[in-house]
């Protein structure tokens, strides 16, 4: 049953996608540890770290395009648990430090013991333990968003009255997550990692590692989201985009679809926040303001919502011009990023991915009317056979096929 | 009374609803028999789309009973429950999944397990295919069955919608306005489609076109104000007097 769905999911692109993701997996960290310094195909190390959060952002941005490009749903917290996810491995981390911090107490993060407490909070219980973060890495943002999804769900609250309470959630969870008092670092997060499953964080090794770790968390996404949306039940989540009343009249539960799909996507968010905290050294509060979670609307946007490659494509790409333009003209950023969203939103509605499909289709088209114009010079068609071949729609263009409405 | 809900396949009695004082349906009384054709007719804002919204479960009624099959209380359960009963609901406005195939949007009301987990890992079987395949036929769309549904006419989109119904197999469907905006050939199709269907179904169609409703030569029933006015054959209700003054017109 599984294997069927996998194997329906692996079609070409999809092959090609995850084969791309593997590749890089292997290649980078090869040719970051094992080329000489000043090789011109050495991947540098400041490289790799930045890389490996860049595909931490496009796994969140895959996450999101799964419940607004294919089940409607526009989340503007999905920032709420990536960071959570992330402060879960933070949690974790904190832990590894041990005696190693400025007040050298064992158990106690720092901020904890410049704080005057003295036993370790319950909920940081167990967080020592690499296998037990993991987990809670995967439960709490999955337990977020069930709860929250079954109330909103559950009350048939769609379009944008979903998008503000769930704006609304990731900005209540940054003012708590700012208290002192929450345990989690206050104002500072939690940071000054040192080792992670026994490595010391900064090394070279570790961070080739969990840029690997990264890209083959974004293959193993990839290809859940494409087990999905190439099942019946993909197509029941875009029914539910489209047109939710009349898939609620064939006696669907939506409410039960979305709650899945978004349950799946804050999962893979979660594990992408995981991913992204070891890399950048620091998990702190600033994850779950509203403008971050905003800005995977953008990546998503602009790379092409509706396709699994194209929240990938816009992630990394929005966030290299960002690397870029922050460096060189640090004023001009958010300028740039607002005036990016404004044309894909009025030029490119189906994103950069949505701009190749298209050529493409056109391309095929011209080809194919072209061959039919060569056929009439040579033999004459039947009266009632058609000019051109028509040709079967491939799954990748279906959501083409008519605009994506916006979450309504 | 009793015996007549327990042979009925729908029944409502005495159902009322109002929408901010505004009576759209009034002490409405309505039964339809297994396997009978029933047409309803009447004036705007008589009360029959608001009659299907009580039945599939989109309104909850102020007051008033509505049983399916003599026995099951619809005002007790929401809309995906209800078309899993057997009930299935053409819109006015003709609803389909646009952006999958004319394939695919019958493939998804197929009577299968509506599950989530039972639709991921559902795997179409050959009787499936086949039952598509014959649904299509049913409703002149094979030869349209890989093109989007966003690409089909409003004719064809209201066959389309038409063959979902089919593909759910409810013991009831209900049909509102499928003629509306077709031409005349389309609607002489439709009709000829309906009466097929009611072979084997029963069916409540909502219609105003009364050369439409002369064709499916059926029990009438005319709403207005949210109450019946008139039943019985068509003949009979378009010389009721009450329903000349408030609907057909002198």
């Amino acid at each position: 049953m599984i294997t069927k769905a996998v194997l329906r999911a692996l079609d070409t692109k999809a092959v090609i996608v995850i084969s791309i993701l593997v590749a890089v997996a292997i290649l980078v960290p090869l040719s970051n540890l094992f080329l000489p310094v000043g090789h011109p195909m050495r991947v540098p190390n400041y490289l790799v770290s930045l890389l490996g959060k860049y595909l931490s952002y496009a796994m969140l941005a895959l996450a999101l395009d799964l419940i607004w490009g294919y089940a409607g749903i526009l989340s503007l917290g999905h920032g709420a648990f990536f960071a959570l996810g992330g402060y879960a491995m933070g949690m974790y981390l904190m832990r590894q430090i041990g005696d190693r911090g400025v007040y050298a107490n064992a158990t106690l993060p720092d901020f904890m013991v410049f704080l005057g407490w003295q036993d370790l909070p319950w909920y940081w219980q167990g967080m020592d333990m690499f296998w037990f973060a993991a987990l809670m890495i995967v439960f709490v943002p999955g337990l977020l968003a069930f709860v929250f999804g079954w109330f909103a769900f559950r009350s048939r609250v769609t379009g944008v009255y979903f998008s503000i309470i769930s704006q609304a959630m990731v900005f209540a969870l940054m003012l708590a997550f700012f208290r002192n008092d929450m345990g989690f670092g206050g104002n500072n997060g939690l940071t000054d990692f040192k080792d992670i499953l026994g490595a010391p964080i900064a090394a070279p090794a570790t961070r080739a590692a969990l840029f690997s770790a990264t890209a083959l968390a974004l293959a193993i996404s990839f290809l859940l989201c494409a087990m999905v949306i190439k099942s019946k039940l993909g197509k029941v989540m875009v029914a539910v985009r489209d047109a939710e009343s009349r898939t609620r009249f064939i006696g669907y539960r939506v409410e039960n679809v979305k709650l899945f799909a978004f349950t799946v996507s804050a999962v893979i968010a979660g594990v992408a926040g995981a991913l992204y905290v070891p890399q950048v050294g620091i998990i702190n509060p600033g994850e779950f303001s509203p403008a971050n979670s905003i800005e995977i609307v953008i990546w998503t946007a602009v790379g092409g919502r509706g396709t699994l490659l194209g929240p990938i494509i816009g992630a990394i790409l929005v966030n290299a011009g960002k690397s870029y333009f922050t460096g060189a003209f640090p004023d001009f950023w958010l300028f740039a990023l607002g005036g990016l969203f404004v044309f894909v939103t009025l030029f490119m509605p189906k994103g950069i991915v949505g701009v190749f499909v298209s050529a493409w289709t056109a391309l095929r088209a011209r080809r194919a009317s072209a061959r039919a114009q060569k056929g009439i010079g040579s033999v004459t068609p039947g009266p009632d056979e058609p000019a051109t071949p028509r040709t079967a729609p491939d799954d990748e263009a279906a959501p083409h096929g008519a605009e994506p409405k916006p979450a309504e | 009374m009793t015996s007549e809900l327990a042979s009925s396949l729908l029944y409502l009695d005495d159902v009322t609803v109002s929408f901010d004082g505004f009576k759209a349906l009034n002490s409405l009384s309505l039964v339809v028999q297994p396997g009978e054709l029933q047409a309803i007719i009447g004036p705007n804002g008589a009360g029959k789309t608001t009659m299907m919204d009580i039945v599939t479960g989109k309104t909850r009624p102020d007051k008033g009973e509505v049983y399916f099959e003599g026995r099951i209380d619809l005002t007790k359960k929401d809309e995906a429950e209800i078309a899993n009963l057997g009930i299935g609901r053409k819109f006015q406005k003709p609803t389909v999944f646009e952006s999958h195939t004319v394939w695919d949007n019958i493939e998804l009301a197929l009577k299968n397990p509506r599950g989530v987990f039972a639709s991921w890992f559902y795997a179409r079987g050959q009787s499936d295919t086949g039952r598509i395949a014959e649904i299509l036929e049913t409703v002149r769309l094979t030869h349209r069955k890989n093109d989007f549904a966003a690409n089909l006419s409003h004719g064809q989109k209201q066959w389309l919608e038409i063959g979902m119904l089919l593909a759910q197999d409810p013991k009831l469907l209900l049909v509102d306005e499928p003629v509306a905006g077709m031409t005349d050939a389309e609607t002489e199709e439709t009709s000829k489609l309906l009466k097929v269907i009611a072979k084997n179904h029963s069916v409540v169609v909502v219609e105003h076109d009364m050369s439409f409703v002369r064709d499916l030569d059926c029990r009438v029933t005319c709403l207005a104000e949210g109450s019946v006015l008139a039943q019985g054959s068509l003949a009979h209700v378009s010389a009721d007097e009450k329903v000349i003054e408030r609907y057909l017109g002198r």
